[in-house]
């Protein structure tokens, strides 16, 4: 693992400043971001996955999708292995790039979900962050409801549409 | 006005915008009050040479009997058709229970014009209360029948009529292997004439009409992120407001008119924004790091209301845009969210979640603070008022398939508008359309 104690310890310190800074492109905006503190609950991070050396051949191995619990956007203990894999690959090669996209399932409002989606998708960003990829190897998007993987209105088909797909864009 | 309506709206609309064959959503009531008042709208009269396109009489029976309000008498109950004053006897009328009765007749006039002509009757006291000539065409006889439903509701309940008016509507139709086809559709407030908006095979969001119903905004995906687009009925134009990076969504216009309440994520969360369409200035309105979107205006264009996770759970709140103060609304429920004030500031449409675990559409008294649950499905959302505060639209699901929902604002009658395909899903409903 080549991530620093230091680049993690800021990487959670400053998490808010990453979440409003740490997409693809920029805006002029001026707004006052920094000022406000992150409530958002943090998981899984801090400890050293001792991941090295995953390889391209190793990636199509690795699941891709990540769920979540109603209404919830933090990342259940089985995502862990195979983020931590991502992220070494990530880290290891910094050309590489990623489109995290949160889904929701069709419980609640659409708008709101669409939140919930984002939420998610900030959420996987996150733990790779501070498993050592870079922010600008990480783009994120919600689709809300309006994808779901499953079409169905009972549990077994929720439970498959609370969650966030990684797509590698470039390796 | 009728004519007014017609040259401004439909005819542009459907001159400049692709028009689809699509089988109409019908309305079926599913529950009416208990004791309906008895009407009977007698066919109106027509001698012209050319065969009318629309039954005006049975649209206006149609209009009146599915506010669930009113017991609509059927044709061959009726002992005589009467389409003037002096052939009406009210025995006829009364020895069927009928309290009130609409007759009408229909003759052309010049340049293909016709002049409609309808006279209210109250049964019990023998009297004519309303009388009123309207002038249209074959081809908008369907905007009098709603115009002469509008009069007549408003005569009997006191309270302004929105037939007249329009839907939106979002549907997705699946074709197998991943496409979907996403279709933004207007339709009157019968479902009746829909015509196709915007077609895409990604997805539309959140359609919201603007207050004086020429202009719509709605998120599109088209760009493959979500994006607020503002599209003019009229001209079929769209524009693409400024977008940034994260969430771009649940367009609000204020009630003048001159400003967007969005939701934005660009500062790393979602807040909500209001932009001013003419300077083109954007404002942030909360900061909060849970999750604060669905803003809608209250009537005075004064506060916004808004859901909010900032609890724990999503909850109404209000924000007073002058003060910023932010105030709590909802307490009951572990789920409150997408609210609407009627037009008058007296009741709030929620979706409500409560101990059932199942969403419903609930009101909330904003006097007396009491919430009542409307609907008894599970998956209902996106709320939608009538101009005249009577009815809410809703989406909801009918076997496997979105539908659309109606409910009166006191519960007492329930309607569905089911389509023949697909999912229907984000009913809008107009202001008064002039």
């Amino acid at each position: 693992m080549r991530t620093s104690n230091l680049t993690k310890a800021a990487a959670l310190a400053f998490g808010v400043v990453w979440a409003a800074g740490c997409s693809t492109t920029s805006t002029t905006d001026t707004a006052t971001t920094g000022t406000e503190t992150d409530g958002s609950a943090t998981q899984g991070v801090g400890v050293d996955s001792g991941v090295t050396g995953v390889t391209i051949e190793d990636l199509a191995t690795l699941r891709t999708v990540f769920y979540f619990d109603f209404d919830q956007a933090t990342l259940k203990a089985e995502s862990y292995a195979d983020l931590e894999k991502h992220s070494a690959y990530l880290a290891q090669h910094p050309s590489a790039r990623v489109v995290l996209e949160g889904h929701a399932d069709e419980r609640g409002t659409r708008e709101y979900n669409m939140a919930l989606g984002e939420r998610r998708a900030l959420s996987v960003a996150r733990f790779m962050q501070v498993n050592g990829v870079s922010g600008g190897q990480i783009e994120t998007v919600s689709f809300g409801e309006e994808k779901p993987a499953v079409v169905g209105h009972s549990e077994t088909s929720w439970s498959q549409n609370r969650r966030v797909e990684l797509k590698y864009t470039a390796q | 006005m009728v004519n007014r309506i017609q040259q401004s709206l439909i005819s542009c609309v459907l001159m400049l915008m692709s028009v689809m064959a699509h089988a109409e959503l019908t309305i079926e009531i599913t529950q009416g009050v208990d004791k309906p008042t008895p009407i009977a709208v007698v066919p109106f009269a027509w001698g012209g040479s050319f065969a009318l396109k629309e039954d005006v009489a049975q649209i206006v029976s149609d209009d009146l009997g599915r506010t669930g309000l009113f017991s609509m008498m059927k044709r061959n109950n009726m002992l005589s058709f009467p389409s003037q004053q002096n052939q009406v006897f009210y025995r006829d009328w009364r020895v069927g229970g009928t309290e009130f009765l609409v007759i009408g007749r229909q003759q052309a006039i010049e340049n293909g014009q016709l002049r409609v002509e309808f006279e209210l009757y109250d049964v019990l006291k023998q009297q004519r209360i309303l009388v009123e000539r309207v002038t249209g065409n074959n081809n908008n006889l369907r905007d009098v029948a709603h115009y002469i439903a509008d009069k007549v509701y408003e005569k009997l309940t006191g309270i302004r009529g929105a037939f007249s008016t329009r839907i939106v509507y979002v549907t997705a139709q699946q074709f197998g292997n991943g496409n979907v086809k996403y279709q933004l559709q207007m339709a009157d407030a019968d479902g009746a004439r829909p015509i196709t908006i915007r077609e895409q095979s990604q997805p539309i969001m959140s359609p919201a009409w603007s207050r004086d119903g020429t202009k719509l905004a709605y998120v599109s995906f088209e760009s493959g992120k979500p994006a607020i687009y503002i599209q003019y009925l009229s001209t079929g134009k769209r524009e693409k407001l400024q977008s940034f990076r994260g969430l771009n969504g649940a367009p609000a216009w204020s009630p003048d008119g001159n400003r967007l309440a969005l939701t934005l994520s660009k500062d790393g969360n979602p807040e909500i924004y209001v932009l001013d369409l003419q300077s083109r200035q954007l404002n942030r309105i909360t900061h909060h790091y849970g999750i604060d979107t669905e803003p809608s205006w209250t009537p005075d264009g004064q506060s916004l209301i808004f859901t909010s996770d900032r609890g724990g759970q999503p909850q109404i709140y209000r924000i007073r845009l002058a003060s910023r103060d932010i105030e709590r609304i909802t307490y009951e429920g572990n789920y409150n969210a997408s609210a609407k004030l009627t037009p008058d500031g007296r009741f709030l449409a929620l979706v409500h979640r409560g101990g059932d675990n199942q969403f419903h559409i609930a009101v909330r008294d904003m006097k007396t603070g009491r919430l009542d649950v409307l609907t008894d499905t599970l998956l209902d959302e996106s709320p939608t008022i009538a101009p005249n505060g009577s009815i809410i639209l809703y989406a909801t699901q009918k076997g496997t398939r979105g539908v659309l929902g109606g409910v009166t604002l006191d519960g007492r009658v329930r309607f569905l508008l089911p389509a023949p395909a697909g999912d229907v899903r984000e009913p809008a409903w107009s202001s008064y359309l002039q």
